[in-house]
């Protein structure tokens, strides 16, 4: 049944709107979509969208495994091409300070009327743009340091649920520390 | 109070709330949640406008083809979903220059947006160097455990943090 759903195109674009309205709506209430929650975080005066983002690994972890354990649905975890995310993941750390929001929340600040926020993505169409046209220079390098689409688990050869019981610690404990620092 | 009227939820309730919409995509779309390669699909179509079909032999467009799928829609209801949030809470508003912003390089909306502009192009290149953003590597790909998002999601806070240190912390 499910299998089948996955095949109807117009069904699965609806879904993704929905899921994406869902999605801006969550976001913008836990504050993600202000410019001055995000910096503040990465200033580390304020962690709230760190709180988010550990409560949304604890959740979707737990679930994700159980749906992939009994569901048709199979894991899709990305190349683990160090180098490239290295390199790639300070750039956009620079990017995300100086626009103060990442592609999802920049989408859902322009919903809040944040007009900078569209300089925001129209940098991010360009940005997506560069790459694109200079991939063929940097193929080799993209690719030299793959170690393919390796989990933790995997990696480490141990069953996943002690992972996920380790992370789910201490992850709690993070943010159980942050509450009682008074953050 | 009004939950849908009130300014800001826990950040708890709404990190469970995205866990749960995570399952909903892995469930019902068998998809992950993300949001950079929608960034490159309309980047393709927008060049596809102006260069014609030729920009479909780019190599990195037949990998991720120029065309709006489940994802780009998943951004485009991300803009509606916080849209109706804010006018429901009441928070909707033009905001040309943010207040954190404007303790650092004032109030001009000339320099702000030239900010954004520059920030996105660095997010745009970042998030398609590295394979993911924010949602794509630091919730669905942590979520799954993957050894390469939870490394991207270390790296994207390490160069965030820093930068904002140094250009709003005044370090």
């Amino acid at each position: 049944m499910l299998e089948e759903l996955y095949k109807k195109k117009r069904k699965q674009l609806l879904l993704g709107f929905l899921i994406g309205v869902g999605f801006g709506f969550l976001l913008d209430r836990g504050g993600a979509t202000d410019f001055n929650i995000i910096v503040n975080q990465l200033l580390l005066k304020d962690f709230r969208v760190l709180k988010i983002i550990f409560t949304a690994i604890i959740t979707g972890m737990i679930g994700v495994h159980l749906i992939v354990r009994y569901l048709p649905p199979e894991l899709q975890p990305k190349s683990c091409q160090w180098k490239p995310i290295i390199i790639g993941g300070l750039i956009f750390g620079v990017g995300f300070a100086v626009l103060g929001l990442c592609p999802g929340t920049a989408a859902g600040a322009m919903g809040t009327g944040a007009v900078h926020a569209v300089f925001g993505v129209i940098g991010m169409l360009l940005g997506a743009g560069i790459f694109a046209s200079v991939y063929t220079h940097i193929e080799d390098f993209m690719g030299e340091s793959d170690l393919g689409p390796v989990t933790i688990p995997e990696s480490l050869s141990i069953n996943k649920w002690w992972v996920i019981l380790a992370f789910s610690i201490i992850l709690s404990t993070i943010m159980y520390l942050l509450e009682r620092a008074g953050f | 109070m009004n939950p849908f009227t009130s300014d800001l939820w826990s950040p708890y309730i709404v990190g469970a709330g995205i866990g749960i919409l995570v399952w909903l995509g892995f469930l019902l779309s068998n998809k992950a949640i993300g949001c950079s390669t929608a960034y490159a699909r309309t980047s393709g179509m927008a060049e596809k406008f102006v260069r014609g079909e030729k920009v479909k032999d780019k190599p990195y467009y037949k990998k991720f083809v120029p065309e709006i799928d489940w994802e780009w829609m998943l951004v485009l209801g991300i803009v509606v979903g916080a849209l109706i949030s804010s006018l429901l809470s009441g928070s909707f508003r033009i905001e040309m220059v943010p207040q954190v912003w404007e303790k650092t390089f004032g109030s001009s909306q000339i320099l702000r947006f030239a900010g954004a502009l520059i920030g996105g192009i660095l997010l745009g290149f970042g998030a398609r160097m590295a394979g993911g953003c924010t949602s794509g590597h630091g919730i669905s790909g942590t979520s799954q455990l993957s050894l390469g998002s939870w490394l991207a999601f270390l790296f994207f806070f390490i160069g965030g943090i820093l930068t904002a240190m140094i250009i709003y912390g005044g370090i």
